[in-house]
């Protein structure tokens, strides 16, 4: 790529040409102040908290958007620059319910750090007319506060263009100007897959998941309960950064000694049952090659697209894998299998899922999916990532400090398969090894099927496997998932086999996984750093493949019989809602 | 119309008939041979409002009556400029200019006048009359003889229902030219030449915006028409659309041509029906007559056009937002870079132009840019039309050479004050512009000389103050207009103006403190220098222009707590004087909150701390005994 | 917050729907259409309610955010229908210390629906103003253009019951 020289500071800097001030000043080693701009998603230039100077340009000029050219001479500190950005603050601070002290971005929120590092010393300068708004907390999973939001618009980008389904949207103009949805309905009533992407990318505290934790240590604290855990494959690979460690830390075995300091009675996995999921929908989809039935399946391990689909695609859920949620497996065996292993009544289990997902929020309240009996709910909570480390940190544990520890049997035993769920491609990776080996009966030259892995949005693959010709899609993030459905649809395309993650790199960049300012999201692939985290503990895993999992062989033994019985039909799979857009109004 | 020869011939059929209505050609007017008389009506929104289409239906019964409905042509046409005095009619060849027309007048006029060859001069325009009696031509009146009509020439001329009128009057010869003699670049070396600058506002050079267009390599390139005319008060553009739409028409080909573009868009404001139902008459006949299309005269270019209608949002007339309502979004502008020329409307190379901008190019086309550019001061050519209003006599439409003072559009052109009040400022530029006061009344009117006073040309409303006007009060108007239309994208607009109104209310209510001054300035330096478009970047301009003249009312309202103009309530109060109340009591029965008391027949009182000032007592005082101070 | 859906109920026709499927189909492949759109589907029904913009949402295949979001954009679109008889209440300074606070209120009550909303009948919306310079007659209200002042609580069910038929 060409190159050109610009002036930041009086520094001459040679930058690629066509980036932006922000990009250049980067490279100069220079922090320019963002808000409203996400890298390829929201590039509107609306906050105008990146302004700097410009020689020769008549106003200032907002960095995030507005390219270099040679010569170009720019001043990022300047006293106009400081002050306009500090007063920027200050307007913002008098639309703003200042409620640091019980709000839940706290000490991460991007507007707080800004209006500290500006030296906003009068908050109230401009306290006028404010609108009030009511806080919606209609969804399952989450809670939308309009008195915090900056209208930087993050969050509506993100539903739109990444997820493709924008049921938020901005409203109104002018001073009334506000992120809603249609006709102020609640959020609940929309058709928002709960994917909690705009919770990810919220600046502030207006969007955060509804926070169980109390609840969590309530169940502790009751001695009539017995309190099991699960710890979905992506958690270990992002938890660390909330205690500062950098991004793309291993921290499983804290995470299993910090469950354990958190009095769980029992510390488990969900990669024991992703390995579960595996044998299930690898039979599933033999089955439907051999019988006709419908295809391509597609997995259903991500409940935020579940429900996109349900939405948006009604007449492909037949194409969904009937088989529940790694999450909603493990509970149902732990209400059945292990309870009666250990002689407990489902009814004093509460089952805990730590999950790096808001959709796993609305997921443990579907219908069909309570397979110890009617009323007894295979996860009771979900909580995520975050609400996991408030935990930790509440209960005064040092995580950084904490040895390596393992989950307990049998339920805590998983293999390299089941770990790599958390990335996208995983999935599909996971299911091929076992495919491999049941159709061919002898393992692939290799068990990295690469052409799957990466966090492209769309990929695709096929396989020569026992003379048959396998042809594999992956999509993550739900405007991806929709290019790859209409082309299905359209019969552009004809796979067998699809994985679809709701989330962008899937669950590793779930919406319930530890904030990362845009400061650092649009400099560094998150995705790909914590995905590789899961690769790494896939390789170093002497087990890399489901079917070879000892407490699964010995669950289908003692328990289900084989993959696909009528009773692992009863426990282990689930139905679908047909539910449309706008199907309610 | 497959080629120029056709185009010439209707030309030719139709010259005589637009000609006989020139003002001039009065004597030697014969070329028509159908019609003895050509009644113009106006027909623009104004003239409409106070009747003029029951004067048609009643001159057409008239002339029936009379029998000489075959030597009269009616003609209905665009605005004339003096809309304050409509129904306005026009009759050639004598050029008699009859204002303030009444259905009841119009027997008589038909009867005289029509018939019998004498002009009804009671009921003609004043000024066209002399004291001697004789009648002089509309163009040597006080608001006529300092105009140069070239954006304007064709309106109140023709019927803007009729293309082949247009085309009589030298209509779509300039396409024409330009197809068939002129390359692209040669059309943009003309434009440059010029010195045409964009009328929509900020007075961009046209050619230059052309000629960045034309290097933009893309097979789809678009040209918009700005006719959003949102300033309030300003009705310029509306009266180019309604009196001559053909030569917007006209004009968007020739940029289509020259930036290699074959899709116009017209964006309008939905509050001018009028403008909208003559552009559609209008596109459909160019696209009958073959002058819109494909394969436009027989050259190989296709050029069409279509209409989109703005839906209540001032936002939508800034270039950005204008595109991105057209792609039919929330009309929130986008940050440039990258500029219209190079990703504009669906993401293609764009221009947009304004309505009168548009106006101008077919005339210089076909006279040159030397002539344009003999007009005008030195770096702005060419004319500009203002809509005068407020406090002036001649309300109305008025075109001048840039360079006219504004002494001479106000106390000529305008008439002056009415009522023997003093002149205090002119706004000019509307909710972006600012105020213009006495001291700089000879300054002449150009784009950069307006700057250099802290106003701006803006899109052409002229709205004249006088004593009785406060100063801060109009500045609030302003900027609640701008609050009001803010899109709310970008920080300093949408929190900003908001903030600078609330201080501004402070100090109207007598709550202000000095340091309320310094904030306004601060703020207001801030949000030019910080928001992301036009709106927000010039919207504190009203209010720093009225700091900068009449800083003096400012304080007045802080510290006295006084409005010298008696205009902000909250610093007024009202009083009796005791030496002229009678007693009469009304004021005491009227008053919303009984805020007066008194008995009859004994002087009254206002009790001001219940007094609202709502002024009732004010206006229903037969003595004239109540007053603010 | 329940879906605010218009206090009238939506009365729109067979013919009305089939009229804007056929607008919605011709514009629908050409580029920028969704405002034209919402324009023509305006001049059908007079306003745009949640029906409508469902409707426009469905067959355009896009999200009804989009369209509310744009339709509470521009001055133009309307949410509500405005009734047969429009009531407007003067909320200036001088009605408001007279009383038409809880003339606003008794009106809201006996209408049973809030400013800017229209009666499930169609005849009556309701919407505050500020002076419209009858301050003499204090508090004042106007139905359609009809000026009614010296107003009392009690005068109002008279002024309602002389529209009601
Ligand atoms: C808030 C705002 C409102 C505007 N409104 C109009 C308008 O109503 N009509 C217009 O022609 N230009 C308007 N403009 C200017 C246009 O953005 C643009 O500069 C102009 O149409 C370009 O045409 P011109 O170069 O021929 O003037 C407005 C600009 C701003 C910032
Ligand atoms: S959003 Fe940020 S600034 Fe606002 S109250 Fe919460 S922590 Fe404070
Ligand atoms: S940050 Fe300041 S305001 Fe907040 S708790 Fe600490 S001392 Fe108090
Ligand atoms: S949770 Fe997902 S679908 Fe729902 S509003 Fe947020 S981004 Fe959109
Ligand atoms: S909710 Fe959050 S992300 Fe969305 S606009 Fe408001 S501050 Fe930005
Ligand atoms: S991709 Fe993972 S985190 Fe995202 S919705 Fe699906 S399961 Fe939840
Ligand atoms: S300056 Fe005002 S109108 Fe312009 S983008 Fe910003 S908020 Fe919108
Ligand atoms: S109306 Fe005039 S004259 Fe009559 S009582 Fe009032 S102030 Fe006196
Ligand atoms: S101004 Fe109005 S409120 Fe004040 S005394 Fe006169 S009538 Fe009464
Ligand atoms: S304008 Fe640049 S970050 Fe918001
Ligand atoms: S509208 Fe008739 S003169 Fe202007
Ligand atoms: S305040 Fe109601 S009419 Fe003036």
């Amino acid at each position: 790529m060409e190159n050109v020289t610009v002036k930041i500071n009086g520094m001459d800097v040679v930058v690629p040409a066509g980036s932006t001030v922000l990009e250049a000043a980067r490279i100069a080693g220079i922090d320019i102040p963002t808000l409203c701009y996400l890298k390829e998603v929201n590039e509107i230039g609306a906050c105008r908290m990146c302004v700097v100077e410009v020689k020769g340009a008549k106003t200032l000029v907002t960095a995030c958007v507005y390219p270099v050219n040679d010569g170009m001479e720019i001043f990022t500190n300047t006293k106009k620059v400081r002050d306009s950005r500090k007063r920027n603050l200050q307007l913002l601070l008098a639309s703003h319910d200042r409620q640091c002290l019980s709000c839940v971005a706290s000490a991460r929120c991007e507007f707080q750090t800004l209006c500290q590092e500006y030296g906003v010393e009068d908050a109230g300068v401009y306290d006028g007319a404010r609108n009030e708004y009511e806080l919606d907390t209609s969804a399952a999973h989450m809670v939308r506060d309009n008195n915090k939001c900056i209208l930087c618009r993050r969050c509506v980008a993100v539903c739109d263009k990444v997820q493709g389904i924008g049921v938020i949207g901005s409203n109104g103009r002018g001073f009334a100007t506000s992120i809603g949805q249609a006709f102020e309905m609640d959020l609940a009533d929309t058709s928002c897959v709960s994917c909690g992407q705009c919770i990810a990318v919220c600046p502030t505290g207006a969007l955060y998941e509804k926070d169980y934790t109390e609840q969590v240590f309530e169940a502790i604290e009751d001695p009539e309960k017995t309190v099991l855990v699960q710890a979905a494959p992506a958690v270990r690979a992002a938890l660390g950064e909330e205690f500062g460690l950098p991004i793309g830390t291993d921290t499983q075995g804290k995470l299993a000694a910090s469950l354990r300091r958190l009095g769980f009675d029992k510390v488990f996995d969900t990669v024991f049952s992703a390995d579960l999921t595996i044998m299930e929908e690898a039979t599933e989809f033999l089955d439907r090659v051999k019988n006709g039935g419908t295809l391509p399946l597609i997995t259903s391990c991500s409940p935020g697209w579940v429900k996109y689909c349900e939405h948006y695609f009604p007449d492909m859920t037949e194409n969904l894998s009937s088989c529940k949620s790694p999450q909603q497996m493990f509970g149902a065996v732990a209400k059945t299998y292990y309870a009666q292993k250990m002689g407990l009544d489902p009814k004093n289990i509460v089952m805990v899922s730590v999950m790096p997902c808001t959709a796993k929020k609305f997921e443990v309240g579907r219908e069909d999916q309570c397979a110890a009996g009617e009323g007894i709910a295979d996860v009771d909570i979900a909580i995520t990532t975050r609400e996991l480390a408030y935990m930790i940190k509440r209960a005064g544990i040092k995580f950084n400090e904490l040895p390596d520890e393992e989950f307990d049997n049998p339920l805590g035993v998983g293999t390299g398969a089941g770990v790599i769920f958390g990335a996208t491609g995983g999935v599909m990776e996971a299911a091929l090894r076992t495919a491999y080996e049941t159709l061919t009966g002898s393992e692939p030259a290799s068990l990295d099927f690469v052409d799957v892995r990466g966090t492209d949005g769309i990929k695709e693959a096929s396989y020569e496997i026992a003379g048959m010709n396998i042809k594999v899609a992956v999509a993550s993030g739900l405007a991806n998932a929709k290019k790859l459905l209409k082309a299905v649809k359209n019969g552009e395309a004809d796979y067998q086999f699809i994985e679809i993650m709701g989330c962008p790199g899937g669950c590793v960049n779930g919406g319930g996984q530890p904030k990362q300012p845009a400061s650092v999201r649009n400099f560094v692939d998150i995705q790909k750093l914590r995905g590789q985290v899961l690769y790494g503990l896939d390789k170093a895993n002497p087990m890399r493949k489901s079917h070879e999992n000892p407490e699964i062989k010995t669950i289908y033994k003692e328990f289900f019989g084989e993959p696909g019985s009528e009773k692992a039909h009863h426990i282990l799979h689930t139905s679908y809602v047909k539910r449309g857009v706008n199907s309610n109004i | 119309m497959k080629t120029l020869e056709e185009l010439n011939a209707v030309k030719e059929q139709y010259e005589g008939l637009v000609n006989f209505r020139r003002i001039g050609h009065a004597e030697d007017a014969v070329i028509d041979k159908k019609y003895r008389l050509h009644v113009l009506v106006c027909a623009g929104t104004g003239c409409t409002s106070s009747g003029s289409l029951k004067i048609i239906d009643k001159l057409n019964e008239e002339l029936k009556a009379n029998n000489i409905e075959n030597e009269v042509k009616v003609v209905k046409t665009g605005c004339h400029g003096l809309c304050a005095l409509g129904p306005l009619m026009i009759v050639y060849p004598e050029g008699a200019f009859y204002s303030r027309l009444e259905i009841e007048h119009i027997p008589e006029i038909v009867k005289k006048h029509f018939v019998e060859g004498n002009v009804c001069k009671e009921y003609l325009y004043k000024e066209t009359v002399l004291e001697d009696g004789s009648v002089q031509p509309m163009n040597n009146t006080d608001f006529y003889r300092s105009q140069k009509r070239v954006a304007l020439r064709n309106c109140g001329v023709i019927n803007p229902e009729d293309i082949n009128e247009y085309i009589g009057t030298g209509g779509y010869q300039a396409i024409a030219k330009v197809l068939q003699t002129m390359k692209p670049e040669d059309v943009i070396q003309v434009m440059l030449d010029s010195g045409l600058r964009g009328r929509g506002g900020a007075g961009f050079p046209t050619g230059l915006k052309w000629k960045f267009a034309a290097a933009s390599v893309n097979e789809q390139k678009y040209v918009c028409c700005n006719a959003d005319e949102g300033d309030p008060g300003a009705f310029m553009d509306r009266s180019v659309l309604e009196g001559d739409p053909h030569v917007v028409l006209e004009a968007m080909s020739i940029a289509g041509y020259a930036i290699g573009a074959n899709q116009g868009y017209i964006y309008v404001r939905a509050e001018y029906p009028i403008a909208v139902e003559r552009l559609n008459i209008a596109i459909k006949q160019a696209r009958d007559a073959g002058l819109l299309g494909k394969d436009i005269l027989g050259t190989g270019f296709d050029f069409d056009i279509d209409l989109r209608l703005g839906a209540g949002a001032f936002v939508c007339g800034e270039e950005t937002a204008l595109m991105t309502s057209i792609e039919g979004n929330r009309g929130e502008p986008r940050p440039r870079p990258p500029f219209p020329a190079v990703k504009g409307l669906f993401a293609k190379p764009t221009i947009l132009n304004n309505v009168e901008t548009y106006a101008n190019i077919p005339k210089i086309i076909m006279q040159g840019a030397q002539w344009f550019a003999s007009m005008g001061t030195e770096k702005s050519k060419g004319t500009k039309v203002f809509a005068l209003g407020g406090k002036i006599n001649n309300t109305g439409l008025v075109e001048i050479p840039m360079g006219t003072t504004l002494r001479t559009v106000i106390e000529e052109i305008g008439g002056g004050i009415p009522n023997g009040k003093k002149f205090k400022a002119a706004q000019t530029g509307g909710p972006s512009g600012g105020c213009i006061p006495v001291e700089n009344m000879d300054v002449e009117i150009d784009y950069d000389n307006l700057i250099a006073i802290g106003s701006m040309m803006g899109s052409g409303g002229l709205i004249v103050m006088d004593e009785d006007n406060c100063m801060v009060d109009i500045a609030k108007f302003f900027l609640e207009f701008t609050v009001d239309e803010s899109c709310g994208k970008c920080t300093p607009c949408r929190e900003g103006t908001k903030r600078m109104l609330e201080i501004l209310d402070r100090i109207t209510e007598g709550k202000g403190k000095m340091e309320d001054i310094d904030e306004l300035q601060e703020l207001a330096a801030f949000i030019k220098s910080n928001a992301l478009c036009g709106l927000g970047q010039t919207a504190p301009n009203p209010v720093l222009s009225t700091l900068r003249y009449f800083k003096d009312e400012y304080i007045a309202h802080v510290k006295d707590k006084k409005c010298p103009a008696g205009v902000c309530k909250n610093l007024l109060t009202f009083k009796i004087d005791p030496e002229k109340c009678i007693g009469c009591t009304k004021c005491a029965k009227n008053c919303p909150v009984d805020a007066i008391i008194g008995e009859k027949k004994k002087v009254h009182e206002i009790d001001t701390s219940k007094c609202i000032k709502c002024g009732t007592c004010l206006d229903g005082c037969k003595k004239d005994a109540i007053y603010k101070e | 917050m329940a879906i605010k859906k218009s206090a009238v109920p939506f009365k729109g026709t067979k013919e009305q729907e089939a009229k804007l499927h056929e607008v919605i189909a011709g514009l629908k492949e050409e580029q920028g259409c969704l405002m034209p759109i919402m324009q023509q589907a305006q001049d059908i029904y007079g306003y745009l309610p949640i029906e409508v913009q469902k409707i426009i949402a469905d067959d355009l295949e896009i999200p009804i955010e989009k369209i509310y979001g744009v339709a509470t954009f521009y001055a133009q679109f309307r949410l509500q229908p405005t009734g047969e008889y429009r009531i407007s209440v003067c909320l200036g300074t001088a009605c408001y210390v007279k009383g038409s606070g809880p003339i606003l209120d008794k009106l809201k009550q006996l209408l049973q629906i809030d400013i800017d909303e229209c009666t499930p009948d169609g005849k009556f919306s309701l919407e505050a103003c500020r002076c419209i310079g009858a301050c003499g007659l204090a508090p004042v209200l106007t139905v359609n253009e009809e000026v009614y002042g010296r107003l009392t609580l009690e005068d109002i069910p008279g002024i309602i019951e002389k529209y009601s038929n």
